[in-house]
This record gives C-alpha cells, structure tokens and sequence, in this order.
C-alpha cells in the first residue's frame, strides 16, 4: 500500500465560519496505482491534492492521518512536510503555465531548487537531460527563460522537474485543463509513461474530465460534497457506477462515437449544498431520484465488489 | 453546469455583502468618517461664519482662542474662516477635478480596450505621452497665462492632465472583459457598443473603479493645493493651498505664527490620508482574500 | 528588444514635441495680450530697459507673420538652443538664468529620488514578512503619501529652523560666504541642502514603501511562489525570487513618479527659498516673466524624458521578458 488515508478531515477558514472541503475522507491506493478523482468543481478534489503536499493559507488540517510507505505525512506540520515534498510527495500544478519563475532562466532556477534543498544539480543533472529529451524537449530548454516556451512545452518542462526525485506519489491537479485536444493526449501518455519507467510510484490524477482519466487511470475515485461517494475500477465507474451521483456523472458525459442526438446530454439539477453547514445524512439527497427515508442517516461505505466501493443505502441493498 | 449555478446566486447577494463587509471594516469606516466630517465642516460651516473669510476681523496675529479658534492671520483674518472656506474649495477642486480625470480616463481606457487596433495604438500613445508629461509643471504655465482663475478652472485643467494612469488601468481590465461570454453573448444580440460597455463590462469592474475615483479625488486636492502655494490658485476665493503661500509669503514661520500653516496641511493630509485609508479597506471588502480572519 | 525601444523613443520624442507645441500654443492662445501685461508689470520695476523689451519681443513672437511660420521659427530658435530672454534677470538669456538654478535642482532631486528610492523598497520587503513592522510601516507610509510638499517642507522649516535652529531656513548657502571651492563653503551648503532634501525624501519614501510591500506580498502568493514552496523550497528563496520580482514594476514605477516628486522639489524649493528652478520658477510667475517660464518648463519635460529613458535602459537589462521582446513591450 503506497497511500493510506483515514478519516481526513480539512476545512477552509472564512470570516462565516469554517467550510469542511473535506469531511472525513479516507481511502488508499496502491503502489504503481493511478487514481483518477473526479467530481464537480468545490466537491473538494482539489483540496484533498493539496492536502497531501502543502495546505494554502487559509486550510486548516482537523483530523485524519495519511501514511505514505508506512510514514505518516505530518500534513498540518508546514516545516516537517517540507523534508517530505518533492521528494516523496510531489505535484503537477493547476498553473504549469505560470509555475515558473518568469524572470530566471530554468535551468538556473532548477539548479536554485535543488541547491536549496542540499541537492547537487551537477550529480542530476545528466538524468534531468535524459527525462527532457524523453518527453521531447532539447536541453537547451534550460538555457530559456519561461516565456520563450510554448505552453505544450512548459507543461512538460513542470512535469519532469516536479518528478525529478522520483516521489512515491504524484498528485497531478487538473493537468489538461490549459492544453488543447493533442497536447491533452500527449500529456496524460506521459503521465503513464513516468508510472511505467518508474519515475512516480503512484499517482492521483484530479480532474473534471472524465473521459480523459477512463484512459489513464486504473482506479477512478469520484468526490461529492467534500466525500468519497464511489471508488472502482476505471472500467467499473465509465460502464457501471452504482452510485446515483456517479450515474449522473456519467450520464452528463459526451461519449466518443455517440451521436448527441440519440441520447440527450443530462446535467444534474440543482446544486450541491454548502459545505459550511452541510446537512447531515447523504450529502446527494436533495438532488438524488432514488432518494427515500433512510438517506437522512448517513450511508457508510459498503464494499460491492472487489475494489469496488460505494457509499448509497439504495446500492448497498 | 452546477458550478455556473453557484456563481449566479453569489452575484445576487454581492452588493449587500459588500456593504455588509464595508460597515465593518475599520479602514473603511474611520476613513470615510474623517472625509465626511471634513465635508461636513467645508459645506455646513460657511454658513455660520462670515461669507467673507478675507475680512480684517480681529487683532493682528492672535494666537487661537475662544473668540478666534484658530487664531488670526498677520493681518487679522479669522483662520477659522479661512480654514472652512478653504475645506469647501479643495473638495470642489477634488470632486470636479477628478469626475472629470475619470470620465475622460474610463472613456479612453474603454474605447482603446474595446475596440483594439488602430484606434488603441492610438489612444495608447495619447496616455503614454501626458502619463510622461510633468502635469505640474504644464499646469503652471498653463495657469500662469490665465488672468482670472477660479476653483472650477483650476479643477479643468487638473482633470485634463491626471487621467492616464485611469485609463491604462480600465484598458487592460476591459481588454480581460472583452472576450468573456457574456459579453460575446450581448454582442450576438446585436447591442451597439457603448451599450455592452455601460452594461455588461462597466459592473464588472465597479469596484475598481469606485477605488479608481477616490484616488484621482485625493491627487486633485494635493495637486490644487500646489499650484495654489506657487500663487496660480483662485484669484477669488480661499484655499488651503492658497493659505499656505500667504503665511509663507508673510513668514510666519519667522513670526511663529504656527496656528496659520498647520490646520490647512494637516487637513490636507487627513482628507488624502483618510481616502487612502478608505481605499485599503474597500479592497479588503472587494477582495475577500484579503479580509481579515 | 528593438520594436520596445523604437516605441518608447516615440512616445519620447511625441511628448516633447507636445510639451514644445504647448509652450508655443499657450501664450498665443490665451485670451489679452502677454506681453503688454508682462511689460506693464516691469515698466514699474526697470523703466530703463523697457523701449528695448518692446522692440525685442515684437520681434520674437513676430506677430506680422502667419502663424505656420512662427510655429517653424519657434522649433528653429528652439535648435539653436535660443529660448529667449528672461525679463527678471534681463538682458541675461534665458538659458544662463535656467543653467544657474539647474545644479541645486538636480542635487535635491536625484539624492533624494534614488535614496528614497532604495530605503522605501527595502522597508517594502522587510513589512512584507514582518507583521509587526507591517502595521507600523504600513500606516505611516500612507500618512506620508498624503502629505502636500509644501506642508512637510514648511513643518520641518518650521521645528528643525526656525524653533531648534539646527539648520538655516533659508537660500542655497549663506549670504556671507562667496561661492568658493573649500570646505567653509561646501559645509554650508550641504547644511543648507540638507533640510529640502529631507522633506522630499520623506514625502516619497512613504509611496515607494507601499508599493514594494504590496507588489512582494503579490508575488508571494504567485503561482511560481506556490509551485516552489510545494517543491519544499525554503522560504529564503521564493522571498528572493518575489523581492526580484516585485523590483521590476517599481523601476517603471520610477519613471512614473518623477513628474510628481518634480513638482514637489519645486515647492519645497520654494519654501526653503533655495534657488533651484522651483525658487526660479515662483520669481517668473511673479514677475509675469513668460519666456523663462516656457524655458523651466522644456527643461524639465527634457530631463523627466531622459530620465525616463534611463528607467526604460535599467528595466530592459533586468528584465528578460523586455529583452526578448515577447511579452514586454507594455508600454
């Protein structure tokens, strides 16, 4: 087992009160695992991948543990985790566009980073060469300043840089979101590409595009509310989720081949509740078809098949 | 889908918040309280004393009393007076002064981003060329030709010189604004320009723009209160600035004569200084992540 | 890096050509006529010198021919640096009266400009990361801003003159001494120096404070800052990476205030009566002497462009993204 989460539990501080962005959330993942997370945007994927490397200011570490090789991340310890990023934990930002600092060149900046961390760039240097030529950029790449890369290419730099030091986990935040069609592609082919040679032992992949992480991922985990509601095989959750949420999910998603005519996209009514005071019991009820009295106490998680968990009272039954 | 959802209730219940926020924000509060309790002195106190504030009222150079509050000038006049005159004209010449720096700054700044090309380059080159020009220095020769000047001219000629920095600022937000959907979507519906603008983008950066009038307020005060010391201010009425240069022009530095210099600048630097103040709070307010928690 | 100068040059040399078409518009455009009312003032004053004003500026603005070529004849005098002569200090040239003041100007300005410059900015960084001093800079720095020239020339004047008596209060050095190269005199001149110095340096130490403050609070919460801290980089390093960064708007920022601490060197000059343009400028105004006037103006509209152009120099040879002329450019 690569990651072990039990019951995290991480809330956003605002001047209302406190938003529980993840309220008791816990599940692992295996080594050489790629984990997809979906869910709709404020569901708390995002927050659960910055959870397991850096909490922004405002995020505050209430409960639960996450143990990494049998090492407990010391997640609300800004200074302990430190030792822990990029080493072990690392991640592919939101912003590869931008995570560079624009005004040194990026081979002078690696080289910043790696002395700040004690790290010689002269001994890695010969494998930083290797990965860039691997995902196809020159090594001159690191004589440029960021703005003289194409955003294809600075998306690639970031994420060789950020699996430099081969972590264990890699958390990759909505990677595709800034690319177009073909780089999208190329970049979750890479992703695959570093689990296979080694470079990341497991990874989660964030996202909102379902689609794209059916490809990737062996495990798709979907979020609703700041909870897990279902984890499964990829191939589980595209062809048969079990829960509600996730159906929908599926059901608001375009298939490759299908004639939009012959199946109407379907949103989801509604909207999720506020997660500063979230209603007690099954947290999709207010938007769910199948929903009856017992969803007002909240339904555990109920393993339905090998790896297959799903937390519905309806699809427990 | 949903997403979009959330923003739309968020929008509704924005003003109210903002207003909600505003009242209990410190900055905002002590600093517009100032403003508006010197307001209230400059527009309510004239009434009350006499209309002529250059009158030779009282002793010579009486330091302040209970008669004279702020004493007298070297010749008599009731500082007081003058002080509460000179409040009315540096919020005329800063009211007017920048309504007018705004106006132009927001129709440059929105034509240029709005409509891109040719007209931006330039538009963009009008706004480099009087941001590059020493506005002081233009508007004292320019002041120095007028034979009579008064607070509303005064005003003019500051408003024409401190747009620009207004107007590159609202350019480049409406260059971000200009390809948002729903202003391509009011495009399709065939509404003419100046109406998108006014409707569609103008909302969207209206706190920026409420910042964007208080600072070009407090620069037309300070910018008066300059010409007015070198001598270019009203010909006929009393300000702050002009205070100043007569109790420089009569030393009353040498004579001690404090109680004549000291109200005017310290009223300056409390109405600018408090329209600062106001400002940091308000971007407190607009920007939640800078509210305090 | 071309195209950002060629540009920059341009919006120079359209700004002066404006600044030169304003001090030619102006005098011309205004209702009465300048020049009676400029000899009218001084027929009181010199009397002597008078007949021969008249017959020297009929001939200057030369009113009898069309306006187009009094417009080409201005620029051409302008060439050959003939910027008239002054009516104060007549028959002296307007240039000698400007070049005599111009010295004092510039050694308060650029000091003051410069250390003002450096010391607000590192106070800017150190409130950045010091709640503590945060709340005492922030503050004061806002007061400062606010405050008019005049008023903190004036207050200084005031407490350090004329109550304490540690400096003098008045002119560029004491009436006694004759202007000489030896230590008497540059002591007192520096002494004299000192007191407009200070009131310009604090007024704008208190903007560039502010903005360094929140130009590195800004980049601390920038995307590259996030990505190296989640690399585990130390705080020293994204601190000097956002420190550098944040020093590019405040060169630009340099340039921009310049017309603004101009137009405070001059009235503080004013008050302290130290004959720089500022002082230069007050006695044209007074003595309705146009032409010197005309000539302060183009000379500070020339040095804010050069100085400019100085900024735009620095911020290219710092600034990789100006460099390679692919983002920047933003004029």
């Amino acid at each position: 087992m690569a990651l072990q989460v039990e019951d995290l539990k991480v809330h956003y501080r605002t001047t209302k009160g406190d938003v529980r962005a993840l309220d008791g959330v816990s599940f692992s993942l295996a080594d050489g695992e790629i984990m997809g997370l979906a869910g709709e945007s404020g569901c708390g994927k995002t927050t659960l991948g910055k959870s397991l490397i850096r909490l922004d200011g405002r995020m505050r570490h209430v409960g639960g543990s996450a143990v990494l090789d049998d090492e407990e991340l010391p997640i609300g310890d800004d200074r302990a985790m430190n030792a822990r990023r990029w080493k072990e934990v690392s991640i592919i930002p939101q912003y590869s566009m931008s995570a560079m600092n624009p005004t040194r060149k990026i081979g002078k900046m690696t080289a910043e980073l790696l002395r700040s961390r004690r790290i010689s760039y002269r001994d890695i240097e010969d494998e930083l060469v290797r990965r860039l030529e691997l995902v196809g950029l020159s090594s001159k790449v690191l004589g440029n300043y960021p703005i003289e890369l194409s955003g294809g290419m600075k998306q690639r730099m970031v994420m060789v840089l950020s699996t430099l030091l081969d972590p264990s986990l890699l958390i990759a935040d909505e990677v595709t979101s800034a690319l177009d069609v073909t780089n999208q592609k190329a970049v979750a082919e890479t992703l695959v590409k570093f689990r296979d040679l080694g470079f990341v032992k497991s990874m989660i992949v964030v996202t909102h595009d379902l689609s794209l992480v059916y490809q990737i991922a062996d495990t798709i985990m979907v979020m609703y509310a700041g909870r897990i509601v279902e984890k499964a095989p990829a191939e589980t959750v595209i062809k048969s989720p079990r829960h509600p949420y996730t159906q929908a999910l599926i059901g608001a998603l375009p298939e490759v081949g299908l004639e939009y005519g012959t199946e109407r996209l379907r949103s989801i009514p509604g909207r999720p509740p506020h997660l500063l005071d979230p209603p007690t019991g099954c947290r999709f009820r207010d938007r769910c078809p199948l929903a009856f009295e017992q969803c007002a106490e909240e339904p555990p998680a109920v393993a339905v098949a090998d790896g297959h968990e799903v937390s519905c009272w309806k699809a427990a039954n | 889908m949903s997403a979009d959802l959330v923003l739309q209730t968020e929008i509704v219940g924005k003003r109210n918040e903002h207003l909600y926020f505003a009242l209990r924000n410190r900055k905002v509060v002590i600093g517009s309280s100032i403003v508006l309790a010197l307001l209230l002195l400059g527009v309510v106190g004239p009434f009350f004393l006499s209309s002529t504030p250059n009158e030779y009222v009282g002793p010579k150079s009486a330091a302040p009393s209970g008669d004279y509050w702020f004493g007298t000038t070297y010749f008599g006049q009731d500082v007081f007076a003058q002080f509460v005159h000179g409040l009315r004209s540096s919020y005329l010449v800063g009211a007017l002064g920048g309504a007018i720096a705004f106006v132009i700054g927001l129709s440059v700044g929105f034509t240029a981003g709005y409509r891109g090309g040719l007209v931006d380059e330039f538009l963009n080159m009008i706004t480099n060329v009087v941001l590059v020009l020493p506005a002081l220095a233009v508007l004292i020769v320019i002041s120095s030709y007028l034979e009579v000047r008064g607070v509303v001219s005064q005003a003019v000629i500051i408003g024409l010189f401190s747009w620009p920095w207004v107007a590159k600022a609202v350019r480049s937000q409406t260059f971000t604004l200009r390809n948002r959907d729903y202003v391509d979507l009011a495009r399709l519906t065939g509404k003419r320009a100046p109406q998108i603008i006014v409707r569609e983008v103008m909302p969207n950066m209206a706190s920026y723009l409420l910042m964007a009038i208080i600072l070009l307020f407090g620069g037309a005060i300070l910018f008066a209160a300059m010409l007015d010391f070198i001598g270019l201010g009203p010909t006929n009425a009393v300000s702050l600035g002009t205070m100043m240069q007569q109790s420089m022009a009569w030393s009353a530095l040498h004579l001690g004569l404090w109680w004549w210099f000291v109200p005017p600048g310290l009223a300056i630097t409390a109405i600018v200084g408090s329209l600062y103040i106001t400002n940091v709070g308000l971007d407190e307010v607009f920007n939640p992540k800078l509210r305090e928690m | 890096m071309g195209r950002y100068f060629r540009r920059k040059l341009l919006i120079y040399g359209v700004t002066f050509v404006i600044a030169v078409s304003i001090n030619f518009a102006v005098p011309r455009l205004m209702p009465g006529d300048p020049v009676a009312r400029m000899l009218s003032r001084n027929k009181v004053a010199n009397p002597e010198s008078s007949e021969a004003m008249r017959a020297y500026f009929d001939n200057v603005f030369g009113f009898d021919v069309p306006l187009w070529q009094q417009y080409l004849n201005y620029w051409a005098a302008l060439f050959k640096g003939d910027l008239g002569v002054s009516v104060y200090a007549f028959p002296a040239s307007v240039s000698s009266v400007i070049a005599g003041a111009l010295p004092y100007t510039l050694a308060l300005l650029l000091p003051a400009i410069l250390l003002s410059w450096i010391v607000g900015n590192s106070l800017g960084a150190m409130a950045a990361r010091n709640k503590w001093l945060d709340n005492g800079v922030l503050p004061v720095g806002y007061v400062f801003t606010a405050v008019p020239y005049m008023w903190l020339a004036i207050l200084l004047a005031w407490v350090a003159g004329v109550i304490l008596g540690w400096f003098p209060v008045a002119g560029g050095y004491s009436f006694a001494l004759t202007p000489t190269f030896s230590w008497v005199f540059i002591v007192d001149l520096v002494h004299h120096w000192f007191l407009p110095f200070l009131s310009l340096f604090i007024v704008a130490l208190g903007g560039w404070a502010i903005g360094m403050r929140n130009l590195v609070i800004y980049e601390l919460e920038s995307d590259y800052a996030n990505y190296l801290q989640a690399l585990g980089a130390p705080r020293r390093l994204v601190r000097r990476y956002a420190f550098r960064n944040a020093m590019l708007p405040q060169i630009t920022g340099l340039a921009v205030a310049l017309g603004m601490v101009v137009g405070g060197a001059l009235v503080t000059e004013v008050v302290f009566a130290y004959p720089g343009l500022g002082s230069l400028l007050l006695s044209a105004i007074n003595n309705q002497d146009f032409f010197l006037l005309q000539g302060i103006l183009l000379f500070i509209v020339i040095g804010v462009l050069v100085f400019n152009f100085l900024a735009d120099v620095v911020y290219v040879l710092v600034d990789p993204r100006t460099r390679l002329g692919l983002e920047g450019g933003q004029s």
